[in-house]
């Protein structure tokens, strides 16, 4: 059975422990976790959790099963497709010679990024968009040489119904 | 109402109809241990806080109740761990509170301190570190509430020593609000249906029962579904007293050890309803051979179980029992005598292979540890509470004596936890004074635990203990008999105390056969005898548990002698 990419989202009870609680489900259970991003919701009460996994169908339905069994999580979907907005946030610091700054910049307004930070020989770029989309900027950024990147890991939401 | 928090915790364990807890004092209890000796609370002092936490186990297993325990920070906690995960694997209700230390030290590496709560999160249904005295009454009332609903496991709540000091207004008997917490226990009757349909055209068809049955109170259902369908049964060992064993339809335990034509008609049926089961390893062997002409249907209260090691025709979640309530009124409307009228061929197969392979042993000049059981069970007539340890005597208890109903049968299942059997027979003993408990008990294992004989005489339990003594811890022999060229690397045990005396140590009364002529007498005498007895049983050293299927092999490919 192939093995696809899920993304799961859910509200959890913005409690101590609880990211924990997943996290250690994961590992106990030999899941795998491709990025995990976590902050509170609107209610203070309540956190919402994104994780990529990549799993085949059975395991992924087992992988959901063991999550709703968690008594702080509250609600958990499967934002896997385009019934929902998907995207990613980086930031990349690029090397940045002489000979080489037209090019990022060009590059920068393709992307539609932004400059965060200048310095003689870097910039700092700030890039939001699908996985695909950071990973097609990385490959063209990677030649001029990445300093440091940070990625935030996908975060989704459903598209409300029309 | 303005209350402490040990008194809190006395007032909502009252709430909760609780009258007896298993525990060991520390530095982070006296509060709790302090209020507890004021109330009408029954506390038993055992010697290990293992002990504590497989006596609450037994005391739940045979009562159905949510069993307490009450242990202290830090090594208090820890030597609680076992206990909590062997009662986690079983669905075995269960709330443990453990003392902490002062919330201004939580994270100092204080004294006795350690983060239980982080420890037991894998093996606890739920766990809580109360923050303040305010959420103390909330957290409790919810560790009931979610220790005993919907599949039962172990809640650990986690109270720091200056919480259990502290006082707040006390509102009693509030109400459980969880959000996020509801266990289906109402099944989809559209499924149900189609499970009938199923049971009505199917030509070989078997109900494979586990602890589910039990948990739920449905061993009465599963036999009115199984004796009006002529369904024959079989049984995981949590599932052992679900339904009677000595019914002509019982096939007696299924998996590893399970009798031949348990097995063989796993193999060969073509309806298989598993109802409150895991589809364990240990039952099922290699999953791809296993009922592999047969439509799988599960039931089970907790959707995690379904699909999670075989794949499954029809799904059903729901409490076992409104399940079974459910079929067997859609079965009342069906022509039943035309159903089983047809059973004969399968039966009759059934029958054949019973014949081909008993379970039996051959009596030689040696005690044979089959022997014992089978006397223990003609001599309490089937009707003791037995617990168990692990290893081979936990096998020839489930396999030599026939359960006919629920909570008769104790033994840890899944976790396999050797040193189980005599904390879970005072626990048991704890809630039925008057019954007759015996821990079939193995050299290795009953050592493992054994201080709590003290436990016992201190409060006059009068569990009887019965010591299958092969110098070996057996189970781990044979397969290094069978698998390692007879290699006994560690397992050999000829350095154990002399039980007898160990019994009279202790204060309770110790007895030894040695001679299988010696059995019937020292049973008797054993059983009869008031109080704690220990009885030493020096059987054949290498007698091997049989049927067994290797690890890993299909279940239908045992091996027999």
């Amino acid at each position: 059975m192939t093995e696809e990419k899920h993304i799961l989202t859910m509200l959890v009870d913005n409690e101590p422990g609880v990211l924990s609680r997943i996290v250690g489900l994961f590992s106990g259970r030999g899941f795998n976790i491709e990025s995990l991003c976590v902050a509170e919701t609107i209610d203070p009460k309540v956190s919402r959790i994104t994780i990529v996994t990549k799993a085949n169908e059975p395991l992924v339905e087992q992988i959901e099963k063991q999550l709703r069994k968690l008594i702080n999580v509250i609600k958990l979907r499967d934002l896997t497709g385009s019934g929902s907005v998907q995207r990613e946030m980086a930031l990349i610091c690029v090397r940045a010679k002489l000979e080489n700054r037209d090019e990022i910049l060009r590059m920068v307004d393709i992307f539609r990024c932004k400059v965060v930070d200048v310095g003689p020989e870097y910039y700092i770029i700030e890039a939001t968009g699908t996985e695909e989309k950071m990973k097609a900027l990385v490959n063209l950024l990677k030649p001029m040489g990445i300093k440091k990147i940070a990625r935030t890991g996908t975060i989704a939401l459903f598209r409300e119904p029309h | 109402m303005k209350l402490t928090g040990a008194q809190i915790l006395m007032e909502v364990l009252k709430e909760e109809g609780v009258n007896s807890i298993f525990g060991f004092p520390g530095g982070a209890t006296i509060d709790i241990h302090d209020n507890l000796e004021k109330t009408d609370l029954r506390h038993y002092l055992v010697r290990h806080e293992q002990g504590a936490v497989h006596a609450a186990d037994g005391y739940a297993r045979v009562t159905g109740k949510v069993g307490v325990c009450l242990v202290t920070s830090g090594p208090g906690a820890t030597n609680a761990v076992t206990g909590v995960a062997t009662a986690y694997m079983d669905s075995i209700p269960m709330v443990i509170i453990s003392g902490q230390v002062p919330t201004h030290l939580i994270g100092n590496d204080a004294f006795q301190e350690v983060d239980i709560v982080g420890i037991t999160r894998p093996c606890t249904k739920h766990n809580y570190l109360v923050p303040s005295v305010e959420e103390l009454p909330r957290i409790l009332k919810e560790a009931f509430h979610i220790a005993r609903s919907g599949r039962p496991g172990p809640v650990l709540v986690d109270i720091p020593k200056n919480v259990q000091q502290a006082t707040t207004n006390f509102k009693p008997k509030q109400k459980v609000k969880l959000k996020s917490y509801n266990p289906t226990y109402k099944p989809n009757s559209k499924q149900l249906r189609k499970v009938v349909d199923l049971i009505m055209t199917a030509k070989r068809p078997m109900i494979f029962a586990g602890g589910g049955v039990i948990l739920s109170k449905g061993a009465e259902e599963l036999t009115k579904l199984a004796r009006s369908t002529k369904i024959p049964v079989t049984m995981s060992l949590m599932g052992l007293g679900g339904f009677p064993g000595s019914d002509p339809l019982s096939l007696g335990m299924i998996g590893m050890h399970g009798t031949y034509r348990a097995n063989m008609s796993t193999g060969k049926c073509d309806l298989l309803i598993g109802i409150g089961v895991r589809f364990d390893d240990r039952v099922t062997g290699k999953t791809d051979c296993f009922a592999a002409q047969a439509e799988i249907v599960h039931i089970d209260i907790d959707p995690t179980s379904i699909r999670k090691n075989v794949p499954v025709s029809i799904p059903v979640v729901g409490d076992c029992k409104s399940s079974l309530e459910v079929i067997n009124n859609y079965l009342a409307e069906e022509d039943l005598e035309k159903l089983t009228a047809n059973r004969g061929p399968w039966l009759d197969q059934i029958e054949q292979w019973k014949q081909n392979f008993k379970l039996a042993y051959t009596q030689e000049e040696e005690i044979k540890p089959q022997y014992v059981v089978e006397k223990l069970y003609e001599l309490t007539r089937g009707e003791a509470i037995i617990t168990t340890e692990v290893g081979q005597n936990q096998m020839w208890a489930a396999q030599f004596y026939h359960f006919d109903r629920p909570g008769h049968f104790v033994t840890s299942g899944g976790l396999g936890t050797m040193g189980f059997g005599l904390p879970a027979a005072i626990g048991a003993q704890v809630a039925f004074p008057d019954a007759l408990v015996v821990d079939v008990a193995g050299d290795g294992s009953i050592q493992m635990n054994i201080q709590e004989m003290a436990t016992a005489v201190q409060y006059k339990l009068p569990v009887k203990v019965v010591i299958l003594n092969n110098c070996y811890l057996g189970m781990v022999r044979q397969w290094q008999e069978l698998f390692y060229d007879k290699r006994y690397a560690c397992t050999c045990m000829d350095h154990a105390p002399d039980f007898v005396k160990l019994a009279e140590a202790f204060g309770a009364v110790g007895l030894r056969a040695t001679r299988p002529e010696e059995v019937e007498d020292v049973l008797r005498q054993g059983l009869e005898t008031p109080g704690p007895v220990i009885m030493d049983f020096r059987v054949t050293k290498e007698e091997g548990v049989y049927p067994m299927v290797p690890a890993g092999a299909p279940i239908t490919e045992m091996l027999l002698v």
